[in-house]
């Protein structure tokens, strides 16, 4: 990553690096500027900071039902109240929110390399590995994930969770490696690329060290975005009995076991939504913010810049894939909703 | 242009075979109809069992390879899908089912893309007005809320309403009203009513999805100098945009509509379970609890058939709008 490695200050530095450190200043100041990037990360910051702190605030165990005190409101005592066997909600909440998040990060992390690892190796080396990998991304992309998730899982009971998250990361990175093979595509026919491999550096290093870090703009974005959609799948698989199990409990748990009640014992079901609607929001408008902050062709006064858009690639909502893709394959695609 | 989409529908029957096999052999390894016969009262023999597993030909003593050779016979030579795990046959319950979802899925998915395209662009033309500022804020929302939460926050309105009401004002269970008396009218109200939450379910998701796209593309095409040519040549502004403007930037939208269909099925197998709808989601969902492999099958042929009918659509739709699609 050494090509495109920002220092962290802006101290006295060779000539060299003061172009990176300009552009991560801009970065900066672009998301700074924005208000969604601001607040979607304060509110990430405080759904963090109540999911890994909540448990530490509250008396009660998330486990430990009470029996004497059933379906009672929120008050001071139970701050969300309590439910059908007298768990705490707000503790239950916390803790399902605590799985959730985990569960985003680590699916994006995992699917985003996954892509950024399949679809640089089919852009990079072309042919028959490149006809094979795409084959393989749009057989995948023939079944919904959730159908195929929903058939292996009764098989992953007593698995844990874990195996849950390399399920979803394996469903999840399909459109993704599509875009950063067009991308990786033309990066190869660039100089610093073809001088390197002149110089007789291998294909993997040149992946590394001069490919991966030119689209890395785009996998960060991806990646963000990703984790909001890896929360919502989760959600809906566990929604439906696929996904986490008990004794763990997430957001997807919560809002199946309060589905029932909804429209009578509310706090049930809609804390735990409002609270997956928030941190997926949240998500969002960071990434909306990051598009925008990393696109290098982004002009920086956004407003009156009508014209200046014109020359942009699909933007606003989009990854720099075109909408005329070079390949015949599966037509570009620009979306990330995953399984939901 | 033939060429091109022959050479496209050629490659996606490759794929739909490699697919169904694929398909096909994951349920095969992964779900356990053996011990779904084993664990009834009273305990059939092994002998029985064994016999009763090959009869639905999802033994598991046979090879893969043989099951799916017998499977795909039967469905190539006499369009059989074989039984279901219950001795029926599984064409009966398809047959059934298949209308329902499909209802579900094209006008879900039609109506969300028409709602999307045309939202995107109005909100393009008035940027940064109020209601511009509205539509994103809504489809930002409505983007950060699973499906099955947004129906199940549709169904809990409806049933709040139902309550305050003291009668159900709009129906959230089913998709019809059983033993109904009255005409083909009141017949036709009726289903409309039935269809107006699940596919509202659907459609927000789509509206959200296409209208941040369509609003981008619009932008683009906006500050394009062939719109401004096609102005001064005297049309105006409204003719431009719409004979010009967004044609245009709606030939992007096409490879979304396959892609998004991908997503719309999952959407409708939950919105399906959740209002009660006897569809192929609902029928996957309760087949895999019941180890049912035929039935699973059935329905991921199902899905790969629309998602790449879906996929042919985009790609006729695109070769159809833009000129340049000439392979």
């Amino acid at each position: 990553m050494t090509a495109t490695a920002l220092p962290e200050t802006a101290a006295p530095a060779p000539a060299a690096d003061r172009a990176p450190a300009g552009r991560l200043r801009l970065v900066a100041g672009r998301l700074a500027a924005s208000r969604g990037v601001v607040v979607g990360a304060a509110v990430l910051l405080l759904l963090f900071l109540l999911a890994f702190l909540g448990p530490h605030l509250t008396p009660w165990d998330y486990a430990t039902p009470h029996y004497g005190q059933i379906r009672r409101p929120p008050s001071a005592e139970h701050w969300f109240g309590t439910n059908g066997i007298g768990q705490d909600v707000f503790a239950q909440t916390v803790r399902g929110l605590q799985k959730s998040l985990v569960i985003g990060l680590l699916v994006a992390v995992l699917s985003t390399g996954l892509a950024s690892l399949v679809g640089a190796c089919a852009g990079y080396f072309g042919g028959w590995t490149d006809r094979l990998l795409m084959f393989l991304v749009d057989l995948m992309l023939i079944f919904p994930g959730f159908l195929v998730i929903a058939i292996v899982s009764p098989r992953l009971r007593g698995t844990g969770w874990l195996a849950f998250v390399l399920l979803l990361a394996l469903f999840n990175w399909m459109i993704t490696a599509r875009v950063v093979r067009s991308m990786t595509r033309s990066l190869r026919e660039r100089e610093f690329v073809v001088a390197a491999r002149f110089m007789g550096v291998g294909a993997f290093r040149i992946i590394w060290r001069h490919v991966l870090p030119n689209v890395s703009s785009f996998l960060i974005i991806d990646a963000t975005i990703a984790v909001g959609g890896a929360v919502m799948s989760e959600a809906a698989l566990s929604y439906f009995g696929f996904g986490v199990r008990a004794p763990d409990v997430s957001l997807g748990t919560l809002l199946a076991a309060g589905t029932a009640d909804a429209p009578v014992f509310p706090w049930l079901f809609y804390f735990a939504a409002a609270l997956l609607v928030l941190f997926v929001l949240a998500v969002n408008l960071v990434g909306d913010g990051l598009r925008d902050a990393l696109d290098p062709t982004a002009e920086v006064g956004r407003r009156s810049a009508r014209l200046a858009r014109a020359a942009r690639t699909p933007a606003g909502g989009a990854p720099a894939d075109g909408p005329t893709d070079d390949d015949p394959g599966t037509p570009a695609a620009r979306t990330r909703r995953s399984t939901t | 242009m033939t060429r091109y989409l022959a050479k496209r529908l050629g490659y996606y029957a490759v794929l739909l075979v490699a697919a169904v096999f694929l398909a096909y052999a994951l349920s095969c390894a992964a779900l356990g109809p053996r011990a779904y016969f084993e664990a009834k009262q009273p305990r059939p023999s092994a002998a029985a069992v064994d016999r009763q597993l090959t009869a639905l030909n999802i033994n598991d003593r046979t090879p893969v390879v043989e099951r799916f050779a017998t499977w795909a016979d039967g469905l190539l030579l006499h369009a059989d899908l074989g039984r279901t795990i219950h001795n029926t046959p599984v064409n009966e319950e398809f047959g059934r089912r298949i209308w329902v979802s499909l209802r579900l899925l094209l006008i879900g998915s039609l109506l969300g893309m028409l709602l999307g395209v045309a939202g995107g662009a109005w909100s393009a033309v008035r940027q940064y007005r109020l209601s511009d500022r509205a539509l994103t804020l809504l489809s930002f929302v409505l983007l950060s809320t699973p499906v099955f939460l947004v129906a199940l926050l549709l169904k809990n309105g409806a049933i709040a309403a139902k309550d305050a009401a003291g009668h159900e004002v709009i129906p959230f269970t089913g998709y019809e009203t059983p033993n109904l008396a009255g005409g083909l009218g009141a017949h036709l109200a009726d289903w409309g009513l039935h269809l107006l939450l699940p596919t509202l379910s659907l459609a927000l998701g789509g509206l959200a999805t296409y209208s941040r796209y369509q609003r981008s593309t619009m932008l683009d095409v906006l500050g394009s100098d062939y719109l401004r040519t096609a102005e001064a040549k005297g049309l105006t502004r409204n003719r431009a945009l719409l004979k010009h403007g967004l044609r245009t930037a709606v030939i992007p939208m096409s490879t979304m509509f396959a892609y998004s269909f991908l997503g719309i099925f999952t959407g409708a197998a939950f919105t399906e379970t959740i209002f009660g709808w006897h569809g192929m989601g609902e029928w996957f969902i309760q087949a895999v609890n019941e180890q049912d492999i035929n039935a699973v099958v059935a329905v991921n042929l199902f899905a790969a058939v629309v998602v790449l009918a879906a996929g042919f659509l985009a790609d006729v739709l695109h070769a159809a709008l833009d000129p340049r699609v000439r392979y």
